[in-house]
């Protein structure tokens, strides 16, 4: 696709050091970027005539779990002008994931981020309002990550009924 | 004498809000009110935290999770085919569309050819679904702002179409109908004679509704000039569906970037000119009418052939061919228990949802497992868009603009 | 039941007190306006025109719990919304009773995972399980007049006793 190698080389050209990788699969085109310059690319993509990147479709963050770098992040962007897409992604190490907040420049991104900031347990600095979201404010762990439990509970049987039936007296009536 | 409200601390529940109220509040001059999580009009679980000069509100904070069912997580743990199952009770009132977007995602990994046919019935089953969401979004925005009998009306005609859809799929609303690499059975003959009878009757339903609506002066004087957003501020926040649209924002996925056959059909795309809430009620009622278009198309060009792909590696074989093909048992098998391997990578595809972009982020490490799959669900952005929707407006305002965003709480929080 | 048995102009009825009072309660039951999720939706249709649930004394659904007297758990219950419910309960007056509807309510259903309460009977009392993902209005039905059975069974010293432990 032409088109999407002059968005890539134009994106090449002006960040030469933060632009670590470029995959496409199924047509989809992926930049890896460096965590330190993101909100520059971002912002570079939204203002630059012929990106014009103005929305933020979503915002993917994965837990590649016993990998390292650890966390994936994932910033599908989304162009009206030209109705074309491109990804973002960054890598970030296990022992402190911690990145810049795109609110700045996508307002989109406020929950997105403090949904990862809850389930993933990534830090974004410079959010706005960073609390958890989805989960109690006093829930430990976070549940997307690889390694926190299911948390899955046995199903009750004719063998084991007596014991579950200790987790629920009310049940009892 | 000293009142209680002059010991009172008025910043310290406040503490974890802080920087979303303004300083007003911290000193009391400004009440904060608590709205929900039970609550008549918050369309389910909604929490909001409301500051309040008088009748007008300064913030509103959304507190959601409150339905936070840990879909995510729980379809890491299932095979591809059982995870669908998970989906349809994402968003509750759009149960083909999750389907149609996580199985796209699915042949997006595996290259998967999908049959026209199956095409044609994704779509008939996307647009009954768009009608039934938009039928409980009508009934219930009236019924909020005060108008009952719509209620009513909205769901007898609603009853119809979950009919049709027991008819192909034996369930009302949990449908699973469409599986990856097509749908689950061809639909039975009655189905066509059925839905072209609703399809004749439905447009006098639409105009009924209108009569009750559009121009009444209560319901004009309730949604008219309340609930603005810029087409700027919209795209920024990144709403999109009819939100979008009532500013004036002519984007539509079916148009932009066409799935499942859709560019081969002719529609409109209605939008608004002020972006209030009004506006939003209009480019619904308006999709009524071009999803009603699409579906006439849909069954008057239905073409024969299969309802699913023939790729065994992903679709099981038809019944009839377990009886004399060894191979076809193999296949059957292998599906059943082990389930299917698209290769390693990561996609994203998105859909237009009655609600908006219905986006899904799946990841493959080659298993028969998700490795990740992550939904972008219209209503989750559109609720961090409500403080900019409501700032400024009176309190019994708010109750129609919640209900102008059309959120589903289980598509929210997932 | 007695009053049932009524018969030509006899002027006077008798009947025991337990017995009226619960074919009262079971003639206006106004449950409380609890939809939580994907149940919720179907419990819209069953008050709404098709099905009707007026026509078994269920006039209104009251958005407060304290002019309730019965809940009906509509959908999956999670941890963050389980003090909620808990707490909605507490606040309906005696007597009171509870449908769990669905699968998510009695058991969690398909989501057996850390953020969901597994069943909401480990929360409050439940009387009647419907099952069903999501019921039809016709089972939610069936559910409802299986709870007025057991009304009209219930003694007059069980909420007696209840109220007074």
């Amino acid at each position: 696709m032409p088109e999407l190698d002059s968005v890539v080389n134009a994106l090449k050209s002006a960040f030469p050091d933060a632009i670590e990788d470029v995959q496409v699969f199924r047509g989809d085109t992926t930049v890896i970027v460096s965590r330190e310059r993101l909100l520059d690319i971002c912002r570079y993509c939204r203002d630059t005539e012929g990106l014009e990147y103005d929305f933020l479709s979503d915002v993917a963050g994965v837990d590649y779990y016993p990998a390292e770098p650890r966390f994936g992040l994932a910033y599908s962007l989304y162009s009206m002008n030209r109705n074309a897409s491109l990804r973002l992604k960054l890598m970030l190490p296990g022992e402190d994931p911690v990145v810049d907040s795109v609110t700045p420049v996508y307002p989109a991104a406020n929950w997105q981020e403090r949904e990862y900031l809850d389930l993933l347990g990534i830090t974004f600095t410079g959010h706005p309002d960073p609390r958890r979201i989805l989960l109690p404010d006093d829930w430990e762990g976070h549940p997307l990550r690889k390694d926190y439990p299911l948390g899955y509970e046995t199903v009750q049987f004719s063998f084991n009924y007596d014991e579950i039936a200790k987790h629920k007296p009310l049940a009892q009536k | 004498m000293t009142t209680v409200s002059e010991e009172y601390d008025w910043a310290a529940p406040l503490e974890p809000l802080k920087n979303l109220v303004s300083e007003r509040a911290l000193s009391g001059e400004t009440m904060v009110l608590n709205m929900g999580p039970q609550h008549p009009s918050t369309h389910g679980v909604l929490r909001l935290v409301l500051e309040l000069d008088g009748e007008t509100v300064v913030n509103c904070i959304p507190d959601i999770g409150y339905l936070h069912t840990g879909i995510e997580k729980n379809m890491e743990s299932k095979k591809y085919e059982g995870a669908l199952v998970m989906t349809d009770r994402m968003d509750y009132l759009n149960n083909m569309g999750n389907n149609l977007v996580y199985c796209l995602a699915i042949e997006k990994l595996a290259e998967l050819d999908v049959p026209l046919r199956a095409q044609y019935l994704r779509v008939i089953g996307a647009e009954l679904t768009r009608l039934n969401s938009h039928l409980v979004w009508l009934g219930t925005h009236a019924m909020d702002i005060g108008a009952m009998s719509l209620f009513l009306y909205c769901f007898r005609e609603r009853e119809r179409i979950l009919d049709m859809f027991e008819m192909i799929s034996g369930q009302r609303m949990m449908t699973s109908y469409i599986r990856p690499g097509g749908v689950w059975r061809d639909i039975t003959p009655d189905f066509l004679p059925t839905l072209r009878g609703f399809l004749d009757d439905f447009p006098r339903r639409i105009d009924e509704y209108e009569t009750l609506l559009t121009n009444n002066p209560l319901w004009r004087d309730r949604t008219q000039g309340i609930g603005f957003i810029s087409a700027e501020d919209a795209i920024a926040l990144g709403c999109s569906g009819p939100t979008l649209r009532g500013s004036g924002v002519a984007w539509d996925i079916r148009k932009a970037i066409p799935y499942s056959a859709y560019d081969q059909f002719d529609f409109d795309v209605p939008v608004g000119r002020n972006g209030d809430v009004y506006d939003r009620y209009m480019v619904r009622v308006e999709e009524l009418r071009q999803s009603l278009r699409i579906l006439n198309q849909a069954v008057k060009n239905l073409p024969n052939g299969p309802f699913r792909s023939n790729n065994r590696k992903y679709v099981p074989p038809p019944r009839s061919e377990l009886g004399h093909s060894m191979e076809a048992v193999i296949h059957h098998f292998k599906l059943w228990t082990e389930g299917f391997r698209p290769p390693k990578g990561e996609v994203y595809v998105r859909v237009e949802s009655p609600r908006g972009e219905l986006g899904c982020f799946l990841v493959s490490d080659g298993s028969p497992r998700p490795w990740r799959a992550h939904f972008r669900t219209p209503s989750f952005i559109h609720l961090s868009a409500l403080p900019a929707m409501s700032q400024g407006y009176m309190i019994a305002d708010l109750v129609g603009i919640i209900g102008s965003v059309d959120i589903v709480l289980g598509d929210s929080d997932r | 039941m007695g009053v049932g048995q009524k018969l030509g102009d006899l002027g006077v009825v008798t009947v025991r007190l337990e017995d009226a009072v619960n074919w009262a309660r079971t003639n206006a039951m106004w449950p409380m306006l609890f939809g939580l999720a994907c149940c919720a939706i179907e419990m819209m249709s069953t008050q709404a025109s098709n099905y009707d649930m007026s026509r078994f004394g269920m006039e209104l659904n009251r958005p407060s719990p304290r002019q309730s007297d019965l809940m009906i758990v509509a959908g999956r219950v999670a941890r963050k919304m389980a003090p909620v419910l808990r707490q909605l309960y507490d606040q309906m007056p005696d007597p009171k009773w509870v449908v769990s509807m669905g699968d998510c309510a009695s058991c969690s259903g398909v989501f057996n995972n850390y953020a969901l309460v597994q069943g909401v009977d480990e929360i409050v009392p439940v009387d009647v399980y419907v099952a069903g993902c999501p019921p039809r209005p016709e089972q939610l039905i069936h559910g409802i007049i299986t709870l007025h059975e057991r009304v009209k069974q219930e003694r007059y010293a069980y909420w007696f006793e209840k109220e007074n432990a």
